[in-house]
């Protein structure tokens, strides 16, 4: 009974294999790649410019916008239509809000930063591989950050807790699932990022969410290590 | 530019035929049913194959359909704009498309299941990853690899099942290499950087098949071009797509 062993024989608490890398896209102000599995992200940011339409701009201090796209040929089913659907344009309006909370733009006054974020290949937790990206790639931007955000799937597989789910889990058929994708800035363990679907108890959810904070702290490392590689000589 | 092209030299250093470092890497989606990463220099594009089964158009019930898209990512140029596509996306994916239907890549025949039925129906998606110019020949490239490594998914009952691959590849035939030459004053280029493609007065795409053959083209800039100029062009055109022929995998 229960989810006692992982489809890939991971442990319960262990990350897909991680790699990433700063400084892929030499037209961008800022990039970054981030892939976690078999899930690849791209992100890219330009900015700070001025942003048109005029009515769109904030006299306070500048905007960030960012944009989610499953590259055509990405998905393990069908084609993805060009175009963003529902679903990626309410994960490009979470992940600005994740993403938001670090940056500073109180200098840029009726300007805008733009992160695409672009996944060639995906197997679930691309969300949070986009946003875990997007903050490398707004650091490489050189924004003035009180930190980065990193991000991990974490869910409920039939009464067991697991770190980064892969597809294989989010479709587990035998019992109750709940897939929970967070996002965290390292330094305060504040979350930025929190969507839950499926079924999950209080008691299991806050377990998830623990788990959910040291896999973040592990992927850190991982952006801390690629941003030093590229700007660390 | 042009005092630098008047002494037979560019600014990166290149002779004015001479192509930057050419990178190809298949698979780089496993998602897709074949894929292709090319880098020209810094230019980098992907090129991917999704294959789905789907009732034929009723003109040509027993045929499938090769078709090819292309799309500028914002994320690759701070000239690129989000939004649906623009003409020069549009202009990129016809071009490709062309060059790749005109050389008779894919007998469509082929792709038939059941006439007036179940036919493939297979789609090129290109997407720019960086651009550093010369979208068009990185985007050829890559289709063409991406279209020779690709293999058909599983169906069953005319469902396709993505998740499991056979080891059928496409009935490919003949693919085109396509090679553009740009004219600036009087000097003819192959594999233009950005700053060059903004200076150019005419621009000229040419597909070609392995026999040499000409398959598809496209002129393109605000200047016209001369008899001559066409001729020198497909010339140089000609002997790029020789050399890239043989650097394919």
């Amino acid at each position: 009974m229960g989810y006692t062993k992982r489809f890939d024989g991971r442990k319960f608490d262990e990350l897909r294999e991680v790699e990433a890398k700063v400084g892929i896209i030499p037209r961008a102000d800022g990039s970054a790649m981030f892939r976690i599995g078999k899930t690849v992200a791209l992100a890219a940011v330009y900015g700070p410019k001025e942003l048109y339409p005029r009515f769109m701009q904030n006299p306070q201090q500048g905007i960030l916008r960012c944009s989610y796209n499953m590259m055509p040929f990405s998905s393990k089913g069908e084609r993805v239509r060009p175009g963003q659907n529902r679903r990626a344009k309410e994960i490009s309006y979470v992940t600005e809000k994740a993403l938001r909370p670090v940056v500073d733009l109180s200098q840029f006054p009726n300007a805008v930063v733009d992160v695409f974020i672009e996944l060639p290949q995906t197997d679930a937790g691309t969300r949070c591989a986009g946003i875990t990206a997007a903050a490398m790639a707004l650091a490489d931007a050189g924004l003035t950050m009180k930190d980065l955000v990193c991000s991990v799937a974490v869910g409920n597989i039939d009464g067991t807790i697991v770190t980064d789910l892969m597809y294989d889990e989010e479709a587990y058929k035998d019992g109750p699932v709940a897939d929970i994708p967070i996002a965290m800035i390292p330094s305060t363990g504040e979350i930025t990022l929190l969507q839950l679907d499926g079924e999950i108890s209080k008691d299991l959810l806050v377990k998830a969410i623990r788990e959910a904070k040291a896999a973040c702290l592990k992927i850190n490392q991982i952006q801390r290590q690629a941003l030093k590689q590229k700007y660390v000589k | 530019m042009l005092n630098f092209l008047a002494q037979g030299r560019r600014l990166d250093g290149r002779n004015k035929d001479e192509f930057r470092k050419i990178e190809i890497t298949p698979n780089i989606s496993v998602n897709a049913e074949g894929s292709a990463g090319v880098k020209i220099g810094e230019t980098e594009v992907y090129a991917g194959v999704k294959m789905s089964v789907d009732k034929p158009y009723p003109d040509i019930p027993d045929e499938g359909v090769l078709m090819t898209g292309a799309e500028l990512y914002p994320l690759s140029s701070p000239e690129f704009e989000p939004g649906p596509p623009s003409i020069q996306g549009i202009e990129l994916a016809r071009v490709i498309d062309r060059g790749i239907r005109e050389a008779g890549a894919i007998n469509t025949k082929e792709l038939c299941i059941r006439a007036g039925e179940k036919v493939w129906m297979v789609m090129v998606d290109i997407v720019t990853i960086n651009d550093a110019g010369n979208l068009f020949d990185a985007s050829g490239i890559a289709a063409g690899v991406a279209l020779k490594n690709a293999v058909f998914p599983k169906i069953e009952n005319d469902i396709v099942e993505y998740g499991t691959k056979t080891d059928k590849k496409l009935p490919l035939k003949e693919l085109p290499v396509s090679i553009t030459v740009i004219k600036i004053g009087e000097h003819y280029l192959v594999d233009p950087t950005t700053e060059e493609e903004k200076m150019l007065d005419a621009r000229l795409t040419v597909a070609v098949r392995g026999d040499g053959a000409i398959c598809a083209m496209q002129k393109g800039g605000n200047m016209p071009v001369t008899e001559e100029d066409i001729s020198a062009m497909v010339d140089l055109a000609m002997e790029k797509a020789k050399e890239v022929r043989g650097m394919l995998p």
